[in-house]
């Protein structure tokens, strides 16, 4: 059983306080995304399960052993770093065999390892060579076989995609998804990027100013963020947030007026909720994605819904525009349909699909709905 | 050399992303400019310029070797570059005369003997000390290398008196272990100092990485940063053999009273006190003791650039 759990977790250094109260339970064979800006705390956590950094108060437990005080040998984890780590002066093959000799293995074993990590990530013709005679991706993946043919419980990977160009992240990305699904170990992965969180992740812990902001498949996170934070991090484009947004109830319905902008119908799962905001500072959000050129939707759906500017940019993607408009005194960014006939200056009218609409309290942060 | 943090973040890792648009442009920038110099001052004259200034440093060296390679009666009589007109005159004779009949032979032998150790022993304990100043922890760490380092200030003629009067009294004055220990003294400060700059320039994952595969702090340090470090070490080498093999003042004072321990500067010195006009002797003498630090300087070349940008450029 390899469930890794912090509990209470603080973490100081000298008087800064980076990591603030962390509770977290990962489930064996979990592949947990820890993800956030800069200094949020992630890399701290992840080191802390490694041993590198004990923390200030609170448990860590790996495999249900408290783990606080342990050293990092005698841990089994394993992990992969950000700048590869790999000993220069030593071939690919007493790289990853280093480890193992440390732990007294015998050398067939050490040699049946290597060679079965090796097929696994593609390595078998570099075994020989030196870490400086590799491509940036040879050496990625030499990083990962070194912490494979270990045979760890868990493996805690910290921002190993940063150093590759786009293209090799991507190809990386899924080689690193597969090699879960063949393994079957526990994995802390550590990123800034938010689109490796939603594509890799089993669950996600979003993490700000050294506290978990809310932990969740990537659906959920997407669907219903917990907070401001959360809602404006994941999702590429960002969120649109409206501040000052009123929520007016009449006999039929209810709507939140975006002053200037456009108004919107409350869906009635969410009316009850709507009204207990009123006299809040609110703020509404939409994703660009659920907005719509109302020219393109046909009459049947509620055109109540909707918000009006002017084009700024089109930027046309081939497979969808995104589309920057000024509406009010906002910038708004909106993905179309490329059928939409927008230029830079014309007016808009976007229907919003109003079954995705998120409303927040401007003051907290959290989310209404 | 600036101070160097010694736990840096990261190695020079393959950047990724940069526009290529503004490399291009930085390299067009600098090499306009280099080429404006150039053009003014024409790539082959400053070529001209530097050999002859060369050439020209070289002549009284030059001079003196040829010297080293006439009869006596000759030098005493005539210019060197009259040797160049026949009847050619050299001679090897001084040379025989100076290594059998004023024991420089012997005191060739006995500079090895001083300065194999005198170089090794403050590599070997220097190696260790850089290391634990490196990457150990314990308290008071910082302070002892700031004084270790403000050793370097103080002039060793000022510790003569007392160390020699130490020595004399455990009964080591006029031995070779004297002067090995003190050369090795005299010789940490520094050594710990560029060793500790090479050993901390280390990426600390490289450490982490190790401390989580298992490695103990001495399995990292001979496993891991010996080998990472032999141009810091080859550098070292060079820079204290060069100076044991030149020294003078060390073996005079504490083996100035063993004559058949005396190192090649001694006895070169006390040539010059009997001999001081004799040039055939002297010239010869200077030159026998200039062979084996030419030897290595050039075999050991390129390590001794390196050494000397170690710690200040990575990797």
């Amino acid at each position: 059983m390899a469930r890794v759990q912090f509990e209470h977790v603080y973490k100081q250094f000298g008087k800064v306080e980076i990591v603030h109260d962390i509770s977290l339970d990962i489930q064996d064979k979990e592949f947990l995304v820890l993800v956030g800006p800069s200094g949020c705390g992630k890399s701290t956590c992840l080191r802390m399960v490694a041993g590198l950094e004990e923390p200030s108060e609170g448990k860590i437990f790996i495999g249900d052993r408290l783990a606080n005080g342990v050293d990092p040998k005698d841990r089994d984890i394993a992990m992969v770093f950000q700048n590869y780590a790999l000993y220069p002066h030593m071939t690919v093959f007493d790289n990853m065999a280093f480890g193992l000799k440390l732990r007294h293995f015998s050398k067939p074993e050490i040699k049946k390892r290597i060679e079965d990590a090796a097929a696994l990530l593609g390595l078998e013709q570099l075994l020989k060579r030196k870490p400086k005679e590799l491509s940036g991706g040879q050496r990625q993946r030499v990083a990962l076989g070194r912490a494979i043919v270990r045979d760890a419980q868990v493996f805690l990977m910290d921002e190993p995609l940063s150093n590759l160009d786009a293209k090799l992240r991507v190809a990386t990305r899924a080689e690193i998804i597969k090699l879960h699904q063949r393994i079957q170990t526990t994995v802390i992965y550590v990123t800034h990027d938010q689109v490796e969180a939603m594509t890799m992740g089993d669950r996600i812990a979003v993490l700000s100013g050294g506290n978990i902001q809310q932990l969740g498949t990537p659906q959920e996170l997407y669907d219903h963020p917990a907070n401001i934070f959360v809602a404006g991090f994941i999702g590429s484009p960002a969120m649109n947030f409206i501040p000052g947004a009123q929520v007016i109830a009449e006999e039929n319905s209810t709507f939140i007026i975006l002053k200037d902008i456009g108004r919107v119908t409350v869906p009635s799962h969410y009316v009850e909720r709507a009204q207990a905001s009123v006299g809040r500072n609110l703020t509404f959000g939409i994703r660009p994605s659920h907005l719509e050129d109302a020219e393109l939707i046909s009459s049947e759906r509620d055109l109540e819904s909707t918000i009006e500017g002017t084009v700024d940019v089109v930027e046309n993607l081939g497979n969808e525009l995104q589309v920057y408009l000024a509406s009010g005194d906002k910038s708004l960014i909106a993905t179309l349909n490329p059928r939409s006939r927008l230029k830079s200056g014309d007016k808009v009218r976007l229907f919003v699909d109003s079954n995705q609409i998120h409303l927040f309290d401007s003051d907290t942060g959290q989310t209404i709905f | 050399m600036s101070t160097i943090d010694p736990k840096p973040s990261s190695i020079a890792a393959t950047k990724t992303a940069r526009p290529s648009r503004e490399v291009v442009q930085v390299k067009e920038r600098s090499s306009t400019v280099r080429s404006g110099i150039l053009r003014g001052l024409s790539n082959s004259t400053v070529t001209i310029i530097t050999i002859l200034i060369g050439l020209l440093w070289s002549v009284p060296t030059f001079g003196l070797f040829i010297s080293s390679l006439r009869p006596a009666s000759l030098i005493q009589s005539s210019g060197w570059w009259t040797a160049f007109t026949p009847p050619w005159q050299f001679t090897i004779d001084n040379y025989q005369q100076v290594i059998q009949a004023q024991g420089l032979g012997q005191a060739f032998l006995n500079s090895l003997i001083i300065a194999i150790p005198g170089t090794l022993l403050p590599t070997l304990v220097a190696a260790f000390a850089a290391y634990a100043f490196a990457w150990m922890k314990f308290p008071g760490r910082d302070w002892l290398f700031f004084g270790i380092v403000a050793l370097l200030i103080i002039p060793i003629q000022i510790t003569l008196a007392p160390v020699l009067s130490i020595f004399t009294t455990i009964g080591i004055t006029g031995s070779y272990l004297a002067v090995w220990l003190a050369h090795t003294a005299y010789g940490l400060p520094f050594a710990i100092y560029l060793l500790r700059n090479f050993f901390g320039s280390l990426p600390s994952d490289l450490f982490e990485s190790a401390h989580i595969d298992g490695a103990s702090h001495s399995r990292f340090f001979f496993n891991i940063v010996l080998p990472l470090s032999v141009p810091s070490l080859a550098s070292l080498f060079i820079f204290q053999f060069m100076w044991v093999w030149n020294d003078l003042l060390v073996s005079l004072i504490f083996l100035g009273g063993s004559p058949q321990r005396a190192p090649l500067t001694l006895t070169i010195a006390n040539l010059v006190n009997s001999f001081g006009s004799n040039y055939e002797v002297l010239t010869s003498a200077a030159f026998i003791s200039m062979v084996l630090p030419l030897v290595i300087f050039f075999s050991l070349q390129r390590y001794f650039v390196r050494g000397i940008l170690a710690g200040s450029v990575k990797g």
